[in-house]
């Protein structure tokens, strides 16, 4: 007899469903994510990746934490006093405090953490050249002498961003900063499964069963840490699109970071929640060379600046106005030194301004090299932008494409750009790195210390120690405002527009999604 | 043994050129490393620390010493032998290699046979469509398609992942189908393709007459005499076409978030980890020789008057 084909067709579709359906439901307690890339580092101190942060709010704690208001409050402090004089500041760890292997979390833990941590970070370095010594009192108490008063030292602990003062155990804590650590216990929330990591492609953290939350309602990474689900795990899921199909079809319950241009498909699917959870967003930065032809030039640099303008930027890249706004203020529209004094200019193009500066300044068609990322999604179309609006204003361009790793590198180089150097790059910021001009790496204009552009200028370095200096709220801000518009004279940098990207993830699983900086995975509960 | 030693001057000069390709590629391993907040300091004792600021000769001459004592290296990123996570990549890529090849045979060598035998018919014309349609869609699309039916709207499939042989055979088959699939479409129209050329070819020979004159049925003459006589281009081109299947199994493995080697290869590049880069072309290279050298000597086996 010959075998009938389609009923043997239909024989195997069925099995083959049947043997899909009857697999068992997906009850598990395990939260499973993709985030915008895959964690390569385990030390958060060693490199600003922003992978390698998130995993250090995994597994480490802080010994203070940002709110939604951007106030600072404790976190592993249970308090803290501060001596007449300002100069020396005592702590006391709450009680109850362990590491991932039982032991607990003393002052002598502490000390190291900070003092790695301040060799290696920018704001951190800038508190130690205040930090004159520090001392464990007892287990649960440590003092901070300073050399003379300083208005950023809780600020500075609760750095959101990278790179964050994780406390990790003393004997981690030792390892130069030069070096990556090679043990990976903390005393967070979660606990790393070294031995279940599969490096580009599955990081597996479970509850940390001895962690002791605070009291308090979570905001950002301050408050009550409580893990309601037993386990999350990372998955590395390159394709974007296949990481979407993933959430629609329940494979997944949450995407860090979903491309704009897919978001209509998500916002079509009834189980699927697009939030953005951090209302500060995202600034792009449009960062000149000043070490060379024409942006050595101060005028010239006014005539770009003069060219850009933020819509422009923003419509390219974000598209939809609902995730893009408008901002003059360089600190991030929305935070507490936010101002727009001195920085509209980016608001609206000039080119015939552009145009006059650029003839008195005796502009002489010098090509600007611009560099263009072609693989991060949101960076692919702002080169084209800038060479559009700079070429209006009157400047001959030379875009230049090349993936972002090429141009990381070559944004390191200090030669001429006709000898791979650069004139002009932009990238973007989450809003948590640059709410005040000490953690904005744009307005260090230190010279040769200063981030790649290398903007020199004495007064806006004063500016910056003033600032740091300046323990009054109030006056604070004053001097925040002086910066951004000393920042906008000199042209360190431009802000080129405040952006949100929103996570997806399924609403009828999941509740409780925390808004913050960076993904929090306390306080979800999975159904 | 003359031929298998004659393979490792191969992978010898093929060493030395993805080595010297990637220190003249753009991109510093140490620039990403550090993050897009690094500072150029923090680059710099990066660079450092990992040799980077040597001249090249020395790191080659480092790299080619640890080679000869069958070190690959660590990689910059995940601080863990080359090894180690080659060893880890290895399972899915061979299972989805194995997999594409068996669906390829069992599909691509009948429909050509059966092109070839019904040459100028509506089937021949269909498979040799087919051929076309297979070479010119990329695999990502192919990819894109049979999880948008098969998985999205079917639901028999799931979309992305892959399960361990040891996690079960079905979980570990049932994640493999879509993939294969995917995959063999271009290597099933290569194959389809050369199949009918080749049998086409040998059944206008004398002693294929002469076995249909002896009155030997259809079934004989096609498998006995004409496609075994047909085999050697055929074997060659399935040797030719691993090259094929490991640039396929790179985008497979993204569209299917499939952990293997393709998908450990495509992150090397992106961050510039020169160890894992020149350790997973060295291990292809080392397979695609090895592979074609089998090829080679199976020649001996369908054609017993092929000497080496």
């Amino acid at each position: 007899m010959r075998p009938n084909l389609p009923i043997g067709l239909a024989a195997g579709a069925a099995l083959v469903a049947g043997a899909v359906m009857s697999a068992p439901a997906s009850a598990d307690q395990t939260l499973r994510v993709v985030m915008h890339s895959d964690l390569k580092i385990v030390d958060p101190i060693w490199t600003t990746a922003y992978m390698s942060r998130n995993y250090g709010y995994m597994v480490y704690d802080t010994l203070f934490a940002m709110d939604a208001n951007t106030d600072v409050h404790p976190q592993m402090v249970e308090s803290y006093e501060v001596s007449a004089d300002k100069l020396t500041y005592t702590f006391t760890l709450r009680p109850g405090l362990a590491w991932h292997d039982g032991s607990p979390v003393t002052s002598a833990d502490v000390i190291p953490s900070i003092q790695r941590w301040g060799s290696k970070d920018s704001m951190g370095q800038k508190l130690m050249e205040f930090v004159a010594d520090m001392q464990a009192v007892d287990d649960r108490t440590f003092t901070m002498v300073l050399k003379e008063p300083y208005g950023l030292v809780t600020m500075s602990l609760a750095k959101p961003s990278s790179n964050v003062p994780f406390i990790m155990p003393a004997s981690v804590a030792a390892t130069p900063s030069s070096e990556q650590i090679s043990e990976y216990i903390g005393s967070g929330p979660f606990v790393f499964d070294v031995e279940n990591w599969k490096p580009g492609d599955t990081v597996l953290f479970t509850r940390n069963d001895n962690y002791q939350p605070r009291s308090e309602t979570p905001s950002w990474a301050s408050g009550g840490k409580v893990v309601k689900v037993e386990a999350v795990e990372w998955l590395s899921v390159k394709d974007h699109q296949t990481a979407v199909n993933s959430l629609i079809e329940g494979e997944i319950d949450y995407i860090e970071s979903p491309p704009n241009d897919l978001l209509p498909l998500l916002e079509g699917d009834e189980n699927v929640a697009l939030k953005v959870i951090n209302p500060l967003g995202a600034q792009f930065m449009f960062r000149l060379n000043h070490l060379h032809p024409p942006f050595d030039n101060v005028k010239i640099r006014r005539a770009a600046l003069a060219s850009i303008n933020q819509k422009d930027f923003m419509q390219a890249t974000i598209g939809d106005p609902a995730y893009y706004k408008e901002c003059a203020a360089m600190f991030i529209c929305g935070s507490a030194l936010a101002t727009d004094a001195g920085a509209d200019i980016v608001l609206k193009s000039d080119f015939e301004l552009s145009k006059k500066l650029l003839k008195e300044a005796g502009y002489d068609g010098t090509p600007i090299v611009i560099m263009q990322s072609t693989d991060v999604n949101v960076l692919n179309n702002l080169g084209p932008v800038a060479k559009a609006n700079l070429e209006k204003g009157g400047f001959v361009t030379d875009l230049q494409a090349m993936d972002w790793q090429t141009l990381v590198a070559r944004r390191a180089k200090r030669e001429h750009p006709s000898e791979g150097g650069w004139n002009v790059f932009m990238t973007s910021w989450t809003a948590a790195d640059i709410l005040n001009p000490i953690m904005a790496a744009g307005f260090n204009a230190g010279c040769d210390a200063a981030w790649f552009g290398w903007p020199c200028d004495e007064e806006m370095e004063a500016l910056r120690d003033a600032f740091a200096r300046e323990t009054d709220a109030a006056k604070q801000k004053e001097i925040a405002e002086q910066i951004q518009i000393r920042a906008m004279e000199v042209v360190t940098h431009a802000h080129g527009g405040q952006w949100y990207r929103p996570v997806a993830y399924r609403s009828d699983r999941l509740d409780g999604v925390l808004d913050g900086p960076v993904s929090y995975f306390w306080n979800i509960t999975k159904k | 043994m003359r031929r298998l030693a004659a393979t490792i001057p191969v992978l010898g000069m093929v060493a030395l050129f993805v080595f010297l390709m990637l220190r003249m590629t753009p991109g510093d391993p140490a620039a990403v490393l550090a993050g897009d907040n690094g500072t150029p300091q923090q680059i710099a004792e990066i660079r450092e620390t990992l040799g980077l600021d040597e001249p090249i000769l020395v790191q080659l001459g480092i790299w080619f010493g640890d080679l000869l004592q069958g070190d690959l290296g660590q990689s910059y990123f995940f601080k863990k032998d080359v090894t180690e996570l080659i060893l880890l990549r290895v399972e899915p890529t061979v299972a989805l290699a194995i997999t594409t090849l068996v669906i390829t045979v069992l599909v691509a060598v009948p429909i050509g046979v059966i092109a070839a035998y019904r040459h100028g018919t509506w089937l021949d014309r269909c498979v040799m469509g087919f051929s076309v349609f297979g070479f010119s869609v990329p695999v990502f699309v192919v990819g894109y398609i049979l999880i948008y039916l098969f998985a999205m709207q079917f639901k028999m499939f799931p979309v992305q992942g892959y399960k361990e042989l040891a996690d079960g055979f079905w979980p570990f088959i049932h994640r493999l189908i879509l993939p294969s699939i995917t995959l063999s479409v271009i290597y099933i129209a290569l194959i389809a393709r050369i199949t009918r050329a080749s049998v086409l070819e040998v059944l206008g020979e004398d002693y294929i007459r002469t076995a249909y004159a002896k009155g030997l049925p259809n079934r004989v003459v096609l498998l006995r005499h004409a496609l075994r006589n047909a085999a050697v281009p055929i074997v060659t081109v399935i040797g030719i076409g691993v090259a094929l299947l490991i640039s396929g199994v790179v985008v497979t493995e993204s569209v299917y978030n499939i952990p293997g080697l393709g998908r450990l290869t495509v992150d090397a590049v992106l961050g510039r980890d020169y160890p894992t880069i020149q350790a997973v072309i060295l291990v292809f290279s080392g397979v695609y020789v090895l592979i074609n050298l089998l090829i080679d000597l199976t020649y001996s086996f369908l054609d017993p008057r092929i000497r080496y």
